[in-house]
């Protein structure tokens, strides 16, 4: 399977990169590490006429924490959040969510910002950084604006980017207190991506859940905050018919589920609160 | 066309490729290195593995363009000088092939799984070689060759750059 033809440019700087979106518009996509673009260029599902690469921009490679915030940089690998120490320390779901994609040589050579740029509706991504409650921080004509991961996937493969714009860093307050977090997924047999993946952060206080963030990719054609199971889990204990009662609104609202050859609507709607109670009752076990 | 610089076990080629060139293609059909095999293309298989920078990638899944300024390792650059890198004779040792197709991006797979964790136990092998489908064995005779050759390397190191 070749791609069709395409120009190639190599870019030094996000300015350089910036300048040649501006100048091709949507004849042009950014090559991140290209593992969701270029099986999507294989198949001619896409054909971009011109191809930016930002592989060599090192600067945009990066994990830290400053003043309560943890910045994750748009290159920076799946296997470079997976084996991060400071994310296993203070933010473990995503290093969980990391280990389960793909494969070894995919969390290689995947990115973060080129998987949620990319916006699969199966990919584990989304789910995450929604739990967290991260910004997708997007640098484009304007300048820099951040959008909330709850607005920033509009539908399948279709994000509230704008012409011009591209993914800089994902962004979100380091969790605090006692906290407990789990990714749970139904890996699909042969292509690895979440027919439901479900990631969920806990905040507990006094025996007693203060806050949570549950994220879901798979069920629909685009990743969502199950908001219905937060509620029900404030100021809930965390035992076992808690848990299970707030896992029950799991896909509450879905009336778009993916049906597909492997998984009907239904079903998936099914897995999404099993899943979800089992997430939770990880999570709530780690936290303790 | 676009001119890239690429060093191939040992060896730096200068080409001159069309940017859609995947590499998995120019190191088969441009360098003649036809050990890295195109299985699935389609990022599933693992029978493409090779190393850019140490990093073991999908070759599929690579342009060749990518590749340009990078060091690549492939199946037949892991041999040093004749003998065997401990990974190879570990499969060869406890059969972890049947028909051999996979075989080199299993072997590199592996060599990256035990460059990062020497020790690695049965299950986080099988979560390693995830990437790479064997349709011959059912995996047990390849698990255990990773298993032999984790022991050998351990006992004999393989050369720093490889």
């Amino acid at each position: 399977m070749i791609p069709a033809n395409f120009d190639y440019i190599t870019v030094k700087s996000l300015d350089e990169a910036l300048s040649l979106l501006a100048k091709h518009k949507d004849d042009a996509k950014i090559l991140a590490g290209g593992h969701s673009l270029l099986p999507a260029m294989k198949l001619r599902l896409m054909q971009p006429k011109v191809l930016i690469d930002i592989g060599k921009i090192k600067e945009l490679s990066y994990i830290k924490e400053e003043g309560g915030q943890i910045h994750i940089g748009a290159m920076t690998t799946h296997f470079q959040i997976e084996t991060s120490a400071l994310l296993q320390k203070s933010c473990p779901l995503l290093p969980e969510t990391a280990t389960q994609l793909g494969d070894m040589q995919v969390r290689n050579k995947g990115t973060i910002g080129g998987s949620v740029a990319h916006a699969d509706p199966a990919a584990d991504w989304p789910a995450a950084v929604i739990a967290v409650g991260a910004e997708i921080v997007v640098i484009g004509p304007k300048g820099e604006r951040a959008i909330k991961a709850d607005d920033f996937f509009v539908d399948m493969l279709t994000t509230s980017l704008q012409p011009g714009d591209l993914v800089k860093e994902v962004r979100f307050a380091a969790p605090k207190g006692k906290t407990g977090q789990a990714y749970m997924k139904v890996r699909h047999p042969a292509s690895g991506f979440a027919v439901v993946g479900i990631a969920v952060t806990l905040t507990v206080d006094g025996g007693k859940c203060s806050a949570s963030g549950i994220g879901v990719t798979g069920v629909s054609s685009k990743p969502y905050r199950a908001k219905s199971v937060e509620a029900a889990l404030k100021g809930s204990a965390l035992d076992a018919k808690s848990l299970a009662a707030a896992a029950s609104h799991a896909s509450d609202g879905i009336s778009d589920a993916i049906s597909e050859l492997y998984a009907t609507g239904e079903y998936r709607k099914h897995l999404a609160e099993i899943y979800t109670r089992r997430a939770l009752e990880t999570a709530a076990g780690r936290a303790k | 066309m676009k001119k890239i610089s690429v060093t191939v076990n040992g060896t730096t080629h200068q080409s001159e490729i069309e940017p859609r060139l995947l590499l998995v293609h120019y190191l088969r059909d441009v360098l003649g290195l036809t050990g890295t095999h195109v299985g699935c293309e389609t990022s599933l298989c693992g029978a493409c593995t090779v190393m850019v920078d140490g990093q073991a990638v999908k070759s599929c899944t690579v342009l060749a363009a990518q590749a340009d300024g990078s060091t690549v390792t492939t199946i037949e650059g892991l041999a040093a000088g004749g003998t065997l890198h401990p990974v190879q004779q570990a499969f060869w040792e406890h059969h972890g092939l049947q028909c051999g197709y996979c075989t080199p991006g299993m072997i590199m797979a592996t060599a990256q799984i035990l460059q990062r964790n020497p020790d690695p136990s049965e299950e986080e092998i099988r979560h390693g070689i995830e990437g790479n489908l064997c349709r011959c064995t059912g995996y047990q005779h390849i698990v255990q060759a990773v298993q032999c050759a984790a022991k050998k390397m351990k006992s004999q190191p393989a050369p720093a750059n490889r």
